[in-house]
């Protein structure tokens, strides 16, 4: 079955099948019917950070070293941990300001700089061709090694295959062909390919059902289970030492930097951006693919080291570890096995290799070539028609070019590459731009400067430590500065650098690389200047989530430009149709007719430059805006001016809102404060009527029979004395009241003894006590702590308990308790009644001014409704509390508290 | 406190925790030739905590959904 024929039909096949893909899924997001929005699709998308590397390699890995390939995996699950913080933040910049590349991003964080571009863009080509070549290198191998089934011979045994006979070669055409297929089909301002996304994410599903095929086998056929096969590595000794690692700590820190080495290329390498950011549909498919992605790597990578050491114990010698996920399906004679393996590790490099060359090439063009392209004087000239065409024909070059580079890499020097370190070397260069990425957005004062500086040494020193010696050891280079130093001195041996001992060469130049590269990041950037653009930039990735979310309302530019300009330039790059569609759209929301000779506001030139950012580049655009428009120079404290207006507007709105709510709550409050004081008034007239009422219709009755006996006439005397006590106590109340509530009240604060006051308050409620038959008992304690406070209010605070209390006490066998307490800080004396108690919604409202207690046995109040209102404001007053509990037919008790001698607190009537 | 901002914490407190769990001196206590059922205990515990991470992201994203296509 598996002849070269099958093999190669299937492969080939297999192709066909992702080119159909990525034909169906751009015809069905023209159709507006998209089938990759959604966020299961974006996170086997983000699975293409599994290469071939992973699909063969971390085997090898894992056969040599135990846990030592799982820090590359574990690093994007804590990275994702972050995600909603970082990744949206990156996301979310990138949709505003229409970044399409990590050039792109850092280029334009730092002032749009067109030299930074660049460096980045160079970065990234040199240290990813290697990875490319790399994962061709996998499909050729993998290749061969299935096209002598039966026999299993490994790669080293390989003549030189010509390049024409070679698979890896026609894979590489063909992806070069896929490629410019559909990752270039039109410059489009978003650079969104629906296609090689679709086609990513089915490739993601292939690699990781093949090898967990393959696990399956290994641990259930050809053992039985996991627990038998690490029973069965454990038995020989050169595994077993692989369970545990030997103590040294310099394995330790190597493995935290590989990890952090690991989060930080997630954001880094050019096609993790390109699917993160780049292709991302909608921010809120983070949430989800923040923990699926994880999940795939942890699937992936389960079978890893169970796969490992079942090849090592079947194998004997003679077989690469980093071909077991191929060789032992094919030494268990499992044909469709070894087949669905082989398509498995092309579809990993495959994914790896379309999604690099896309996001290499818009680099490429947008940071390489453009900047030198519209340096030239006929592409400046405006009558060079349309140049969308030009550039999509750049992109389609630098693929091509991208992957050849690639495949000669492979064919002429790699072969004297492991298939891992290829891959680490590419995450250490990479791995340079994290910190000018990530400083870029979390902090403002990182310069361009300092980003050069940082990026540029970072890199030298990746070179230096890494390159140099990989060169030499293939035999490339003189290697005498690499064993003896360089000028002979062996402290600047690239490895061990400053004799820096006990790191593995990767771990080794991740600490030396990046400790200079943030190291210079941030001291240049502190000892530097922004110009105003930089300031404006950094401000706006920055504070990204507080600005409005599209740069034109924000802009901070001041010139004229024409419209017809604009619109020509636009045309030049994005074609009529779209450049009318774009204005139009610009138009009808702020609701603008240009005439021939409108002259284009501020938001217009910041549209413009957006929109062609995302087909050339921001650095590019940049400079193509500049030529048509006539710029006036902003100084960094209007750009600052500016800057600060658009937040602030956002600020104020949100501040009128509070406002306008604290506004509604304090209305409400001074409309129930009205109706209260109406209701005041009403009851203090209705009071004070009552007892005019009877004096009057008194004196009325002794003027009219001036002849009354004397009794009679004494006893209705006696009745005006009583309503007029009763009249001038009100009116004392009421002036009391508002004695009070204005702080006029005047306090003889002195020690004074609460037993005292209970017995003499009782005394003087004594006659009416008497009257009612109303059973009074008092219980105070042989000593009591003086408490501070005014005597005569206290005593009328007594005097109001008391005499409420006698107003609801039974009519019958009526019975009252007053006990005082001493508790560790404060007085606590209660007064019970046995009345017919207060309504358990009552309990609160009748400590406020004119608040009565209406029960239904009575109909009306009784009480002037100010009594207690006083009583709580003068124990308040003296720091103290006051509150009731009551039971129906049981009666109610009051009780307040006074703490031990406590100065008057200056606050302490409201 | 916003619900993103909310959400933020808790994300980073699941890293730190992460951070914590897969690295010196943590690691080191597990770093010892026993078998947890059969498996290495190191590779246990490894891919343990890795799983734990994965359900921890997923329930602190989980939390407060806004309303899809709400801009901020």
């Amino acid at each position: 079955m598996l002849t070269t024929g099958a093999i190669l039909l299937v492969a080939f096949g297999y192709m066909g099948l992702l080119f159909a893909i990525a034909h169906l899924a751009d015809r069905r997001a023209a159709q507006g019917r998209s089938i990759i929005s959604n966020p299961y699709i974006y996170a086997l998308s983000l699975a293409v950070y599994c290469t071939a590397w992973t699909f063969y390699g971390s085997v090898g890995r894992a056969a040599a070293g135990g846990l030592d390939f799982l820090p590359t995996y574990i690093g994007p699950t804590l990275l994702c941990a972050l995600g909603w913080g970082v990744l949206r933040k990156i996301v979310r910049i990138s949709k505003v300001h229409r970044i399409t590349s990590i050039s792109d991003f850092i280029a334009s964080r730092y002032g749009k700089s067109g030299t930074l571009g660049s460096m980045v863009a160079i970065i990234a080509v040199l240290g990813i061709i290697p990875y490319i070549a790399l994962q061709l290198k996998a499909v050729s191998m993998s290749f061969n090694i299935i096209n002598h089934y039966p026999l299993i011979v490994m790669p080293r045994y390989f003549v030189d295959i010509p390049v024409f006979e070679d698979t890896a070669f026609y894979v590489a055409v063909l992806l070069a062909l896929f490629a410019i297929l559909f990752g270039t089909r039109h410059l489009d301002a978003t650079e969104r390919h629906e296609g090689v996304v679709a086609a990513i994410a089915f490739e993601s599903i292939v690699k990781l059902l093949a090898f967990l095929c393959v696990g399956v086998m290994v641990t259930y056929g050809m053992f039985q289970g996991f627990g038998d096969l690490f029973a069965k590595a454990s038995a020989l000794p050169r595994l077993q030492e692989l369970f545990v690692w030997d103590i040294r700590t310099g394995r330790y820190f190597a493995w935290l930097l590989e990890i952090l080495l690991s989060m930080m290329v997630l954001v880094c390498l050019p096609r993790q951006f390109q699917v993160i950011v780049v292709e991302n549909v909608n921010e809120d498919h983070l949430q989800k693919a923040m923990w699926l992605f994880p999940l795939y790597l942890l699937a992936i990578n389960v079978f890893v080291l169970p796969i490992a050491f079942g090849g090592s114990l079947y194998f004997t010698a003679g077989v690469d570890a980093d071909t077991f996920v191929l060789t032992l399906p094919m030494a268990m004679r499992h044909e469709g096995l070894a087949l669905l393996v082989f398509i498995g590790g092309m579809s990993a490099a495959t994914g790896m290799v379309i999604m690099a060359t896309v996001a290499l090439s818009t680099m490429i063009c947008n940071d390489l070539v453009m900047p030198v392209l519209l340096r030239l004087p006929f592409t400046r000239s405006a009558r060079h028609g349309d140049l969308s065409r030009t550039v999509l024909n750049i992109r389609r070059g630098s693929i091509a070019l991208v992957l050849f580079s690639a495949y000669a890499y492979f064919h002429f020097i790699g072969e004297a590459y492991a298939l891992v370190s290829i891959g680490l070397i590419s995450f250490v260069a990479v791995a340079q731009f994290a910190p000018a990425m990530l400083g870029g957005i979390f902090w403002k004062h990182g310069t361009c400067t300092g980003a050069i500086s940082g990026l540029a040494a970072g890199f030298a020193v990746w070179g230096y430590t890494l390159v140099l010696p990989s060169l030499a050891e293939a035999g490339l280079i003189d290697e005498a500065p690499i064993t003896r130093g360089l000028f002979g001195l062996a402290a600047l041996k690239p490895f061990p650098l400053f004799g820096l001992e006990g790191l593995d060469p990767i771990a080794h130049a991740v600490f030396w690389s990046l400790l200079v590269n943030a190291g210079l990041y941030a001291g240049v950037s502190l000892f530097s200047r922004q110009s105003a653009l930089e300031h404006t930039q950094a401000a706006l990735f920055v504070d990204v989530f507080t600005y409005p979310a599209k740069p034109e309302d924000s802009s901070i530019w001041r010139g004229t430009a024409f419209v017809t300009d604009l619109r020509s330039l636009l045309e030049r790059f994005l074609g009529t149709q779209r450049t009318t569609e774009a204005l139009n759209a610009f138009a009808d929301k702020r609701k603008i007719r240009w005439g021939p000779l409108s002259t284009a506001n501020p938001a217009l030139v910041t549209y413009a430059e957006t929109l062609l950012a995302g087909a050339i580049g921001s650095a590019s655009a940049r400079v193509m805006v500049a030529s048509v428009v006539k710029e006036e120079p902003l100084g960094l404290g209007e750009v600052m001016n500016i800057l600060d207006e658009t937040r602030q507007v956002i600020a104020y709105s949100r501040e009128l809102e509070r406002a306008h709510a604290e506004l509604k709550s304090a209305n409400q409050r001074l409309q129930e404060l009205d109706r209260l004081k109406d209701e005041f008034i009403s009851t203090v007239t209705h009071e004070l009527r009552t007892p005019l009422t009877a004096v009057r219709s008194i004196a009325e009755i002794l003027h009219a029979n001036p002849r009354l006996p004397q009794d009679q006439h004494r006893n209705l005397t006696a009745l005006v004395v009583k309503e007029s006590e009763r009249l001038t106590r009100l009116v004392n109340q009421v002036l009391d009241f508002q004695k009070m509530e204005t702080g006029k009240m005047e306090w003889q604060m002195l020690p004074v003894d609460l037993r005292e006051i209970c017995r003499e308050a009782l005394a003087s409620v004594r006659q009416l006590l008497d009257e009612k038959r109303i059973q009074a008992n008092l219980d105070v304690p042989d000593h009591a702590p003086p408490v501070f406070g005014d005597r005569d209010r206290l005593m009328q605070v007594m005097i109001n308990l008391l005499s409420n209390a006698v107003k609801f006490c039974r009519d019958t066998g009526g019975r009252i308790d007053v006990r005082l307490h001493v508790r560790p800080s404060h007085l606590e004396v209660a007064v019970a009644d046995n009345g017919v108690g207060i309504r358990a919604e009552d309990l609160e409202v009748i400590f406020e001014e004119f608040r009565q207690s209406r029960h239904a046995a009575l109909g009306r109040p009784a009480g002037s409704g100010l009594g207690l209102a006083i009583t709580r404001r003068i124990v308040e007053f003296h720091g103290g509390r006051i509150w009731a509990e009551s039971r129906t037919d049981i009666g109610s008790t009051f009780t307040l508290t006074l703490p031990f001698t406590a100065p008057p607190s200056e606050s302490g009537v409201e | 406190m916003t619900p993103d901002r909310l959400k933020n914490r808790r994300l980073a407190g699941v890293f730190l925790l992460g951070w914590v769990l897969f690295n010196y001196p943590v690691l080191s206590l597990f770093n010892r030739p026993i078998a947890l059922l059969g498996i290495p205990l190191l590779y246990a515990y490894v891919f343990g905590v890795w799983a734990l991470i994965i359900a921890l992201i997923m329930l602190g994203a989980r939390f407060n959904r806004r309303p899809p296509g709400q801009g901020r």
